[in-house]
């Protein structure tokens, strides 16, 4: 496990991981509920094929006579404009911005981790510069940087993939700097520079493991913020086009339809929604968990 | 102090000028060639050369970023395409109508927000804690452009309560037409004492402004939240217990009195995330501001107008977390030492 960073080390990290766990799951039961449903969000997105009632409908499939049927016992959620199930679309949906979400964030961190290592570790100019840099990016609201970005590119996955892990990586190279820069004025730091480490190895296997805790609370966190992110962008016509079934695309192209057709914008909204509220109580609890001192940061 | 604020207004230049070199960048990424885009799918080579010349990109790169730069800073942000009208203008036309709709959206966050905060802080494990708590994160969770849709739905199509879109009800523009002095609807109703376009102006303003606070409510609450529980503590906070003062005024008044600091930061922060999220919301209501502007130039590919609204919301964020900073260190003298 790793070792908590300072100041204090909070009392469920020194107990072991299984017992802390279970006390962490007592004390808040939002964890549980939150860990839970991200359970099934996943599985169903890793058993789609297997939950949907008409997989063909998550593709590229119509049905002219089946066009805004309300749900039924045939169609649960209702079909959408073109005849399409939707139940089964927003079941494959799990499958596209919640996994657009997971490359984010690990694009945000491969970005963000080395640079934000590199100038809380060694300082100075470097530091100066890296620093400046995140400032311009974290001048925007986050949303805003990923939608001016997403807009210029050509309309596709891969550009909001681009569009928001620009947006995302200096958040953590911030954090990872401020949590870098306090472990090397440790002691036990300079006990390994003097006994001749190199920077490299000081740097990946004594660094690093310490500064990470912050980080990984903030990444779970983050998985809800960077689903409502794509999911706006998809919902400005900026990401997933037509027969993919993104979430945030079906409730625009739903939008035009709900005065009479409620159910084609409710259920994948309502996707959304749980599915953020899901694994942001899942993070909120691992930082109560992990990391209890620090604030809910933006 | 005034090494405190000339250090952070520095600071806020020099990042207020990397948010021009960005967006300049971003314009640069656009694939394909602007100056073809500009003149039109049917022009001409030889058009689409005085196209290039008159933009001014047959220019090096350096020489036009310093005319944009100059550009930015005479008030000439380009063209929008859409409108054929210079970007600065369209945005002061429309800036007004988003500033109000912001406004109303973080007075009813705060409201709702820091009681539900200073409630969970007191009560923390117990079920009201659990469920305001859950709330809070259910607002930050909230897919706006969708609670917008089903808010319309439910209140204006089905109930009829409330209007659907727009600013004001139409028919006012013959009977009580509204003298625009600031630009900012509810002030000129004021101003010129116009009492229906103000009433029909607030009713057009509730679900747009609630489905926008969905968001800073959830925010503020988990501040206030977590800020009291710091704080309550602290001996000087103890010590009013002591005193005798009730419980309510311990956390209302004494606890809540160190919270204020950092939910002010929070609300300047928020004041920017919001502006961008009335891109998803304006359009659905037909709110005449900047969401509506930056989604019908997204709409139409117009680049300036995109880039213009990204610098102006980005200046506008970085403007408004100065002020804040300014404030809190003229109130709290142990900010400037940070």
């Amino acid at each position: 496990m790793i070792e908590a960073p300072s100041p204090l080390p909070p009392a469920a990290a020194v107990l072991p991981a299984g017992r802390a766990l279970r006390r962490g799951l007592r004390a808040n039961p939002l964890l549980l509920a939150g860990a839970a449903t991200s359970a099934l969000i996943v599985l169903a997105a890793l058993l789609a094929p297997l939950l949907a009632s008409f997989p063909a409908d998550a593709g590229t499939a119509t049905h002219p006579f089946l066009v805004l049927h309300a749900p039924s016992a045939r169609h649960w959620f209702g079909t959408d404009n073109v005849g399409r199930d939707v139940y089964s679309r927003v079941l494959y949906g799990a499958r596209v911005s919640p996994l657009i979400a997971v490359i984010v964030l690990v694009i945000a961190c491969v970005i963000g981790i080395p640079l934000g290592v590199a100038a809380g570790y060694f300082g100075g100019w470097l530091d100066e510069a890296i620093m400046r840099v995140t400032d311009i990016f974290l001048a925007f609201p986050p949303l805003l940087l990923a939608l001016a970005l997403a807009a210029v590119l050509p309309t596709s996955l891969t550009s909001v993939v681009i569009a928001v892990s620009v947006t995302w990586w200096p958040w953590y190279t911030r954090l990872i700097r401020g949590q870098a820069a306090s472990v090397a004025g440790r002691p036990y730091i300079e006990s390994c520079r003097a006994l001749g480490l190199s920077r490299l190895r000081i740097i990946a296997r004594h660094v690093l493991p310490n500064s990470l805790t912050p980080l990984i609370v903030q990444v779970s966190l983050d998985v809800g913020g960077v689903i409502l992110t794509v999911s706006a962008l998809s919902f400005l016509g900026l990401g997933a086009q037509d027969p993919t079934p993104d979430w945030g695309l079906m409730v625009a192209e739903g939008q035009n339809y709900f005065t009479t057709a409620w159910w084609v914008v409710t259920f994948p909204g309502l996707a959304i929604l749980v599915t953020a509220f899901a694994f942001t109580l899942l993070g909120d609890g691992l930082r109560d968990l992990l990391d209890p001192r620090r604030d809910f940061g933006r | 102090m005034t090494v405190y604020v000339a250090r952070r207004v520095a600071l806020a230049v020099g990042v207020v000028a990397g948010v021009i070199v960005l967006t300049f960048l971003i314009a640069r990424a656009v694939p394909g060639d602007p100056a073809a885009t500009w003149a039109g799918p049917h022009a001409s080579a030889a058009q689409i050369a005085a196209a290039r010349r008159y933009l001014g990109l047959d220019r090096p790169a350096p020489v036009q970023l310093l005319s944009y730069f100059g550009g930015i800073l005479t008030g000439n942000w380009g063209m929008a395409v859409h409108t054929h009208r210079p970007v600065l203008s369209d945005l002061a036309t429309a800036a007004p109508a988003s500033l109000e709709l912001v406004t109303a959206a973080l007075i009813i966050a705060l409201v709702v927000a820091v009681p539900l905060g200073l409630v969970s802080a007191r009560w923390p494990g117990r079920p009201a804690d659990h469920a305001i708590r859950a709330g809070s994160i259910l607002g930050v969770s909230m897919p706006i452009f969708w609670l917008a849709i089903i808010l319309q739905l439910v209140f204006s199509q089905r109930l009829h309560l409330l209007p659907a879109a727009g600013e004001y009800s139409p028919g006012l523009l013959f009977t009580h037409p509204l003298a625009r002095l600031t630009g900012f609807s509810l002030i000129d109703a004021m101003l010129t004492g116009n009492w229906p376009m103000l009433g029909s102006v607030l009713l057009h303003l509730l679900l747009p402004a609630l489905v926008v606070a969905a968001y800073p409510a959830g925010l503020i609450t988990r501040m206030v939240r977590a800020q009291v529980l710091d704080t309550i503590g602290e001996t000087h906070v103890q010590m009013t217990r002591a005193l005798g003062f009730p419980e309510r005024a311990v956390f209302g008044r004494f606890a809540m009195k160190l919270a204020w600091n950092p939910v002010a930061a929070a609300v300047a922060l928020v004041f920017g995330y919001s502006l961008v999220n009335t891109f998803l919301v304006e359009s659905i209501f037909d709110w005449p501001g900047l969401g509506s502007y930056a989604t019908a130039a997204i709409s139409t590919l117009d680049t300036p107008a995109i880039l213009g609204v990204t610098l102006f919301i980005a200046i506008v964020y970085v403007v408004a977390n100065l002020a804040v900073d300014i404030i809190q260190a003229a109130i709290d003298p142990r900010v400037r030492l940070r």
